[in-house]
């Protein structure tokens, strides 16, 4: 309990570049642009691919491989080929690894809306692109909104792991503290991970609550789970 | 050999049975280790605790939201924060991917026990099975497909997460990444990426076969 103390009681800690509230903006920074850029790329594809059933069976053989990927191996496999000039290096395997999770729920979810429901909204004549926006994916949501939040942890776990090969963000406490035997720094810093990680999951499910449709929440989803 | 760096398949060859600490076999076989001690007990946990929560329904959502948590809780710092009480050893790994393991393979054991049909239970209970042996003999068989499923992500996920232990020493092949990282060289990472994903298929494909030869009549209800 002293090393928290330590770490959370000293002035040092809490102001400057490597400074508390410096650290967890950059780990916040880092997250958000990583989940944006897989946003950007998975839920246009898992729509298409959900409306138009093509490619279903690609998607998911995919996503289950990414899921063997190890994040520490391909940080390293990066940064050894791209250097560390830019973040650039790590930013490609976080978003690489972020975006299977959204791919995946995004995917099922808009192929799971009961064909009945689809062929009644064709039958009011809305076009396809009407029925994809104000019928597949309101019912769809619950589970883009799950694989958002895989995600979302998935890049949260790997921004702290990507602080081994330089960047900045909350993992530097650990690993710095780990490598200096600065248990303080050590203990402080995972509290901090954890505790953001932990806000993230409320933020995701108050998004969730406001977001959703309650004639949508009722019905029971099975989530689909999975740790890249 | 040149004076030149080695190509892949030397450094492989230089290094797959050193006879001393961290030759790319020792490696596997701690990754092996630390990768099935959770799997295997993640499940035999998370049977029991799947069972409670099917027989007494008020515990399932919160025994769900506890593990739901802790899912969401990185494994680096876990492992850091476990170290002051396990010190150094692999079980720093292990505890935390069994926790990781139990939250994905919990919800399976209930969603698989609520995919048994009513009259499926009613026709056993007809029959004079005693509830020990309709559960084993009726219910656990037709919840096999779905608690495999389960344990396939958990079995691929935990072999790709053993990596990560690597920070704190204990990574199996992870450690491949480390030393690649502080000597930059690339065979290492390529070795270690390429035997871990390999790992994971494997134990995919053994599951998918176990799932095959637990519930061949999935199968024949196909044929017909």
């Amino acid at each position: 309990m002293s090393w928290l103390t330590d770490f959370f009681g000293d002035p040092a800690n809490w102001s400057g570049p490597d400074g508390i509230p410096a650290r967890l903006l950059e780990h916040l920074e880092f997250s958000a642009l990583a989940l944006v850029l897989a946003m950007l790329v998975a839920v246009p594809l898992g729509l298409l691919i959900g409306h138009t059933g093509k490619g279903g069976l690609l998607v998911v053989v995919t996503a289950n491989l990414a899921r063997a990927l190890p994040t520490l191996g391909l940080l390293v496999l990066f940064v050894l080929l791209l250097g560390t000039a830019s973040i650039l290096p790590v930013i490609i395997p976080l978003v690489l690894l972020a975006v299977p999770p959204i791919l995946v729920n995004t995917f099922e979810g808009i192929r799971g809306v009961d064909p009945e429901l689809r062929d009644a909204a064709y039958g009011m004549g809305l076009t396809g692109g009407q029925v994809l926006g104000r019928v597949l994916v309101p019912v769809a949501l619950p589970l883009i909104l799950l694989g958002l939040r895989l995600s979302a942890i998935q890049v949260v776990a790997t921004t702290t792991v990507a602080a081994y090969t330089g960047l900045g963000g909350l993992g530097r406490f650990v690993i710095d503290g780990f490598a200096t035997k600065d248990y303080a720094g050590v203990v402080g810093g995972s509290v901090l991970i954890v505790l953001f990680a932990l806000v993230v999951q409320i933020v995701f499910m108050l998004v969730q609550r406001a977001t959703v449709s309650p004639g949508v929440s009722q019905r029971l989803i099975t989530p689909k789970k999975g740790r890249l | 050999m040149g004076d030149g760096p080695p190509t892949l398949w030397e450094w492989i060859a230089r290094n797959w049975d050193t006879g001393r600490v961290g030759s790319i076999r020792d490696l596997l076989g701690d990754h092996l280790v630390m990768s099935l001690v959770p799997i295997v007990a993640g499940l035999l946990l998370a049977l029991p605790l799947g069972l409670a929560s099917v027989r007494w329904r008020w515990l399932y959502q919160p025994t769900a939201g506890v593990f739901n948590v802790i899912y969401a809780l990185p494994s680096l710092p876990v492992f850091m924060l476990l170290i002051s009480v396990t010190g150094l050893s692999q079980l720093t790994v292990i505890i935390p991917l069994t926790f990781y393991a139990m939250a994905v393979l919990i919800p399976a054991v209930v969603d698989g026990l609520g995919a048994v049909p009513e009259h499926v239970r009613q026709s056993a209970v007809a029959m004079g099975f005693t509830p020990l042996r309709r559960l084993v003999q009726v219910e656990l068989p037709i919840a096999t497909p779905v608690v495999l499923a389960g344990l396939r992500v958990v079995a691929v996920s935990s072999i790709s997460l053993v990596s990560v232990g690597a920070l704190i020493g204990q990574g199996g092949l992870g450690m491949l990444f480390t030393r690649a990282y502080q000597n930059p060289f690339l065979p290492p990472v390529i070795v270690g990426i390429a035997l871990i994903v390999l790992l994971a298929l494997v134990a995919d494909g053994l599951l998918v076969l176990a799932q095959r030869l637990l519930t061949p009549w999935v199968r024949a209800r196909r044929a017909t």
